[in-house]
Parts: C-alpha cells; structure tokens; sequence
C-alpha cells in the first residue's frame, strides 16, 4: 500500500495499549470462549487503531500495534498481519485526522457517488484515491458497499455514515468538520431512516390505535 | 471401507479419504498444485477438478471432496479437461513467462502440468502484475512474481516447522506471500519450502543460476551432520557436489531435510585436505602419500599398544571405523574412543544408546519427556516428528534443560538432573504424566551425558523410564538422541577402550604417545599433550588437522561409500556422488594401504570384503535399510549410580545449529545464516 502522499512514513517505535484499550481488549476477549481469545483479533485491532486516534490523531495501526494485538491474543504475529492487510477499515499506514469513505457500488454510483468524489476532491484538494489532503485533515478511500443502499449515496466519514448525499451536502459538511463540529449523521435529507421521501406512501389506510 | 470407482477402476479406500486420495489408490493422476499429503487441505489452486456422477452438474475439486460409497468419479470428460484447461489459464494470467530464467525450470509442476493439462495459448492480453520479492535470509530464494499462490510454503511453515512466519497479506488481486515485516526465516527446516513450491517462486539461494536439473547426477546417500540418518539424493556436475534434496523415507525423514543438511555443501568445497601433509621443523610441508606414511610408520615403531590410540570423529563411515579399529587391534592396542564430546554412553548393550522407539514410534507416543536435549537444533527433522505427534493427538511434553522454543508447547520441569529424582515420586504433576500415558518416551540428549555426572543422568533417566512404565516388552520408551552421524555405528562396531583401554580423556594431555584421528575436530585439539604424535585422517582442514603432525587426506561423506547408523541404529549406506578432490581417498583404503606399509596387513581389498567383516562383527550392519523394533524385557539399568547427580543445570549439545561440524563450518551459507539469526532484521542479500 503507497503511503500518503506518495512519501514514506515511519513507523512508531513502540505500541503498549493504554488503561482505556487494555480495559476494552478484555471485555472483547470475554466474547469467545476460553483459549480461543485470537478470535477477537478483529475487535482488538480496532482498539488499537482507536489509540492510535487518540493518541496521534490519525486512526490507523502500525506493526508494533499488530505486534501488541499478537502478543495479547497469543498468536502469530503474521496471522494479525494477514487479517489487518485483508480488511480495509484498517489503515496501516497513517491516514489524516478524518477518514472521508466513498461507497462507489453500484447503487451509490447509480445515485451520484461520482458527484460525491468529485465534491470531496474539490474541497479537500485530494486527487486520487488513498492520498491525503496537504493540510492533513482529510484521507479519501474508496470503499465497497456499506450496505446502506436505500439511503445512497453514502459518504462514511470516520465511524459515522453521511446519507442521502449530493455534492452540495458535501462541501457543507466538510466546511462542518473543518470548523471541528461533527454534524449528526444519518440521512441528510432529513427522512427517518430510510423511510421514503415525503412521508409514507403505502399503508396509508391503516391506522393504529393510539398507544396505552 | 469404502467402494469408489475413478475412471472404471473400483478401488476400496478409507471412509474419510478424499477423491484424490482414492485416485492415487486406483493409480489415476489428477493435476495439483496446492495439495500436498502432508499439509493441510486448502483447496485454493482448483486443478484438481474431477466430474461425479450424481452431483450437480459442475466440475468439483477433488483434493477437498471426501469420498462416499458407491461414488463414480471422472476424471477425463469434456467437461473436466475445459474446466482444467480453464484453471491453467488463470493461473497463467500473471506468471511470467520467464521458464528460460528460471531455476525451477525442467523440474516444475507448472511446467509440467500446462503442458499437460493446459492450452497452447492465452486469451489474457493484459499486462501482468508485479510483486515485489521478498527476502527471506541467505536460503531461500524468491522470485514473486511466479507464484501462484497455492500456500504450500505458509503451510508447511506454520504446521509442519511451527515457526509461522509466513502469510499471506492483503487480498485478491493485492495478495502477496511474505513475512510481511523483512526477516529470514526463523525455521531450521525452511530449506523444505523450496522443495514444496510447485513453481520457480521459492528456489535455493546458494543455488541460484548454477545448474539444469538434467545436467546433474543423482546419487542416493545418506545425511551426516546429524544423526536422524535424513535419507538424501545428491545431486552432482562433474567433480561437484551442486545441491542436496530429501528423499522420501516415511520411517526416518517422511520427505524433510534440515537446512544445515541441505546447504553446507558449499562447505565440500573449502577448506578441504587434498593432498597429504608432514610437520617438519614445527611447519607442515606437503608430502607424498609414502612420505606420510613412512613418517607415521617410523614414529609407531618403537611404541608399544598401550601408548598408541586412535579417536573417532563424527561423520565417519562405519567401514572405516572397523578398518582402524582392526588395524589398532593388530598394533596391541585397546585405546579407541568415539565419544568425541565425553559422553557418558554405555556400549555394553544396544538399547542403552539407541533411540529405542524409533522415529515412526514417535508417532504412538502419548508424553514424551526431553532431557538435557533441544531437539529443535540437534535433529530438526525428528523435532518435526515430534511436532507432528503433538498437533496429530496432543502429546504432553515435559522438558528438562534449556527452556527454549522447542516449535511445540513443552512443559518445562528445571534445568538439572534432580527433576529426573523428583519425577521418581509419584506425586509429581508431570511423573503422573508419565505413569498414566499408555505409551511414554523419554528422550536422552547428549547434553544430558556428556557432563561429569552423565553416566549417573543415563541410569536416573532409564531408571525413571522403568518407573513410570516406559519399558515394556512391546514398547521401549527410552531413547538416546545423539548428535553424531557416526556415533551408533561406533559404539555398534566397539569403537570404546576395550580391556585396560583409555578413554579419550585418558589418552589426552600426553596419556598416549601416538593419536590417531580420523575425522576427529570435535575436542578440543589443545588438550592433546605436547609431545604426543598426531595422525589425522580426514577431509577438512578443521581443528584435529591444525594439530596434527601428519596429515592424511580422506574423503567426504559425498565422495566415499558408506554404512552409517543412525541414532535409532538404523543401518543406512551413501553412495559415492563424487571423487575426493586431488590426492585425498576413500578411508577406508588409506588405512588398508598403510597396514600394507608396516606390516599388519588388514584383511579386506574390497569394500564388499571390509562389510563381510563388519557384518561378522556386528549383524547390524547387515541390515541396511531396516530396523526391526524391540520391547524391553530386561530392566537392568547401565552401569552408573542414579544418585549421584550434580546440581549443574543442563546444556543442550547444540547451541549453533548451523555450524556444528568441518564441513558446516567451512560453509559461508551457513556463516550467512549464524549471521541472519543473530540480526534477523537485517538480513542481507
């Protein structure tokens, strides 16, 4: 995988979780049976890229945190290289302060995620996929379904989904995250979830007796 | 059982089996490339599709499809040979075609099975991906663009060596076979992956660009620089020894090699005794064959037998043992020794220094306990054995010794011998162990005996073993695990101070006026007294030649035939692959030459003659190739008081696995591996 901006990164030298991760990573690991603690590979990998957040801003996790993830679980170093490689919510290489995922499935490309992209490259100034914007704030990846079709098409920005977008709704919420507020995510159209737009068009003879 | 017909052949196989299985029964060939006997199945390379009838109408991978009765299988329809020619081709998509460069090539399964089973073109016009390659230390080669991602390496690595340094990272058209993070390889059986690698991805390092495999002659022998008794095929170019592959013996080495067996043969090249030398005035001059003899004949002369003694090294031939020992008897003399490192070995009966269970009854063994013993370095192959029983059933396996990685979960007891007088006392945990599995072994390490006390460690260890049920007359759980190719042989053929005879330590620092070394660097050479006349016998010019006031050149385990027993005391025999370079000979001949000399005549011309006498000597050696197994019907322990232990903790034999002896010490692959171990990071090219 390049790293950003096409420059070389360097890895920390050490990981230790800290008392919040530590205190995490047990409670994943009481998921799964006794001895089978590598199960929670992918939960504490998240831990460990949440540190990573907190700790330097920018999500993502180095070797020495697989190294630590391994030591925890008790497996092989490679089998945490193997899992974290194979799955793209994890960054291992350093990524900006916010992770701007564009789903360009079919659906979401059906309903503009080429308009999404094209948003995000213009305020951000990013030019391709995986780079990070000069300022540092902002990582664009392209990303597979998110498996929220109905409301395409989907912007994730870090852990939250950003629906029902268009290119206007993107600069507005990127101007948002720059200002260091976080708009509350969800459909951005302002429909409850993925009911359809301008309230309900079937079922509407039915009516339901008040509650109580 | 099970009845299944492939191709017309009705065949009974084990419930369980997969249809590949039953098709190599019935004697029907299917393609493969990630399948592997003694791997697990992974199904992921698809050649080895087969039709059945009575399943949905699609090709199905018969490496991963078990077998039910009454199953009729195809495997050369239409429909199979597409879908064959289909896998080909994608496999084909980013394999470069560079077969005229690669070292693989004449001996690569993907060669082999796109001429069978593939198309003569390509429908893919698209550029090819490039994979950066990895370096995996001084051993292993890799070209990365050629592989095909079949995971027989990270296969082999993770199960059968258990030193799991390889995977496989990102995904689908991104994933790529590496460590990942840059390091050698920490396994001491990685040699193995090229060997599993159906294609050029993996090749030998040391191996690179030398040599076709058509160009090369291929010599049966046997591995002497440890004592499994690995059986090798030698592959040869004119006076060169070009590399070295396992051969199959599933009761020995099923098909594994060690990496010090299989690259320190660039070691055959230095350092090497080609012509025979003669201290004069405190310098050694070369010398002619009469020279040197007339020297050491005219220093033996007025000397008596008891002032004369002769030491064995570690890779020496059977035949050449016995031609020294008779030729010692004849000059009076009984100061003979073989245990080069001290060891406290009892030869008065055989079962006191064998590997009793044999290596295959590793695979019966339910708790196994190793004393004084890292079998990961001294026998890697057997350590895999071990590995394989405990992943197959979960064997216990205590430990007591260095605590160190032994690729298995080992219970670690202590480090010195009073755990083996504890383990006597039915209340400890792992002596419970011991007494409720059906069928214990305990593993004798030359670490273990070769100390002050080592012949006190023996008697407490098979003291113990007939405590806790080890010897039984079906099963004989007490095994000696030695470290010396010769060593068995040896003790087999009497090579131990007879009546009034010395020890090695006896005849050192002056015990003895006259010392005989063949192939003897094992000691320490300064110990030898000052005045004392020095013979060696021998192919490297390693620490017994330093010290040696003639020097006799003989030949390496590559250039001689040869009996060797094992540690199990499996008699095995290597074949000559090459000639002994310039004057050096066959061992066994130099010592015939010289009784001609001095009058004392040994009685062989032939080699045929000289084995006639060592099976006359001991039928063993009559038995090549075979070990019958025995149980224990006598508990008499060897001589030595199990009570007198020491409190000094014990030592493994081997601590530097790769360089152990002349020949590996002569190695600069294995100087590059003592290197790429020490700064596994740094590994250079």
């Amino acid at each position: 995988m390049s790293a950003p901006n096409g420059s070389a990164f360097e890895q920390p030298e050490s990981f230790a979780f800290d008392a919040e991760s530590e205190a995490e990573i047990a409670h994943v690991i009481t998921r799964y049976p006794p001895g089978k603690q590598a199960s929670a590979v992918l939960p504490a990998m998240y831990v460990a890229q949440r540190q990573m957040k907190r700790q330097t801003g920018s999500a993502w996790i180095p070797v020495k945190a697989m190294d630590a993830v391994a030591a925890r679980l008790g497996m092989p170093a490679i089998r945490v290289y193997e899992v974290a490689t194979f799955y793209f919510m994890f960054n291992t290489s350093p990524i900006g302060k916010f992770h701007l995922q564009v789903c360009t499935t079919t659906p979401c490309w059906l309903r503009g995620s080429d308009e999404i992209t094209e948003a995000c490259r213009k305020e951000t100034g990013i030019k391709g996929w995986g780079e990070t914007s000069d300022d540092g704030l902002f990582t664009m990846t392209e990303v597979e379904c998110l498996g929220a079709c109905v409301n395409a098409p989907i912007l994730q920005v870090d852990d939250n989904f950003y629906e029902d977008m268009d290119a206007a709704k993107v600069t507005e919420l990127l101007a948002a995250l720059r200002r260091g507020e976080r708009p509350f995510p969800g459909s951005m159209t302002g429909r409850q979830t993925s009911a359809p737009e301008g309230g309900p068009n079937t079922l509407t003879t039915l009516h339901f007796a008040p509650e109580g | 059982m099970v009845k299944v017909t492939i191709d017309g052949i009705t065949v009974e196989v084990a419930a369980g089996s997969t249809i590949l299985q039953a098709a190599e029964q019935a004697g029907v060939e299917i393609p493969r490339f990630c399948y592997h006997e003694r791997l697990s199945i992974a199904g992921n390379c698809r050649m080895c599709l087969v039709e059945v009838e009575k399943t949905p109408p699609k090709p199905i991978a018969s490496c991963g499809y078990p077998v039910a009765e009454g199953m009729v299988v195809h495997t050369d329809t239409p429909m199979v040979r597409n879908a064959r020619r289909g896998v080909m081709e994608f496999l084909l998509i980013n394999h470069p075609l560079d077969c005229p460069i690669c070292d693989q090539g004449g001996e690569c399964d993907l060669q082999d099975q796109a001429m069978g089973y593939g198309m003569d073109h390509s429908r893919y016009a698209e550029n090819k991906r490039a994979v950066p390659d990895k370096n995996l230390g001084p051993l292993v080669k890799t070209s990365m663009n050629r592989c095909i991602h079949c995971t027989r390496c990270i296969r082999f690595i993770t199960e059968v060596a258990g030193v799991p340094d390889l995977g496989a990272t990102a995904r689908g058209e991104h994933m790529e076979v590496g460590t990942y993070v840059e390091k050698a390889l920490g396994s001491e059986l990685s040699g193995n992956i090229i060997d599993l690698c159906p294609v050029g991805a993996l090749t030998s390092k040391p191996y690179a660009f030398v040599a076709r495999p058509w160009e090369l002659a291929k010599v049966d022998s046997v591995d002497v620089l440890d004592a499994v008794g690995t059986n090798i095929r030698i592959d040869a170019r004119g006076p060169e020894v070009l590399r070295i592959l396992p051969r199959i013996n599933e009761d020995v080495n099923e098909e594994w090699l060690g990496d010090k067996s299989r690259f320190a043969i660039d070691g055959l090249k230095r350092r090497r005794l080609d012509r025979p030398w003669v201290r004069e005035n405190g310098k050694l001059r070369a010398a002619t064959w009469t020279e040197a003899f007339d020297a050491i004949a005219a220093k033996l002369k007025p000397l008596k037998g008891e002032q004369i003694g002769a030491i064995a090294g570690d890779l020496c031939d059977a035949e050449s043992m016995l031609a020294l020992k008779d030729l010692f008897v004849r000059l009076g003399s009984t100061n003979l020794d073989c245990r080069q490192d001290g060891a406290k070995l009892d030869a008065s009966r055989r079962d006191f220094y064998c590997f009793n269970t044999s290596i295959s009854g590793i695979d019966e063994a339910d708790a196994i306990l190793i004393v004084g013993s890292n079998p990961r370095k001294e026998a890697p192959v057997l350590n895999a054995r071990i590995r394989k029983r405990w992943a197959s059933s979960g064997a216990v396996i205590g430990v007591i010794g260095d605590a160190a990685d032994l690729t298995y979960p080992a219970t670690h007891l202590g480090a010195g011998p009073s755990v083996l007088k504890d383990l006597q006392s039915d209340s400890h945990d792992f002596a419970k162990v011991l007494a409720a599995a059906k069928k214990p072994m305990i593993i004798v390490g030359q670490g273990a005996l070769a100390r002050p006390d080592g012949s006190a460690v023996l008697a407490a260890a098979w003291r113990l073993a007939a405590h806790v049920g080890a010897l039984s007359s079906e099963w004989h759980g007490f095994n000696v695990l030695h470290t010396a190719a010769s060593r068995v042989g040896a003790l087999d053929l009497g090579f131990v101070p007879g009546p009034n005879g010395k020890t090695l330590d006896a005849m050192l620092g002056g015990g003895v006026e006259f010392l005989w070394l063949l192939g003897a660097d094992g000691f320490d050479a300064s110990h030898v007294g000052a005045g004392t006349f020095v013979v060696y016998q021998g192919h490297h010019g390693d620490a017994g030649a330093h010290r040696a006031d003639v020097i006799l050149p003989g030949a390496a385990y590559t250039e001689k035939s040869g009996t060797y027993v094992n540690t199990e005391g499996r008699a095995q025999r290597g074949f000559k692959a090459v000639y002994a370079p310039g004057e050096a000979r066959e061992d066994w001949t130099i010592l015939r030459a010289f009784s001609a000399v001095i009058g004392k005549t040994l009685p062989y011309d032939t080699i045929d003659a000289l084995r006639a006498r060592l099976e006359q000597v001991n039928p063993v050696f009559g038995r090549v190739g075979f070990l019958p197994r025995f149980g224990c019907s006598d508990h008499t322990g060897p001589a030595g008081d199990p009570t007198v232990l020491s409190a000094a903790p014990f030592v493994s034999a081997v601590t530097n696995y790769y360089q152990t002896d002349p020949i590996s010490r002569a190695s600069p692959t294995m100087a590059a591996c003592v290197a790429a171990q020490a700064a596994p990071a740094l590994a250079a090219e």
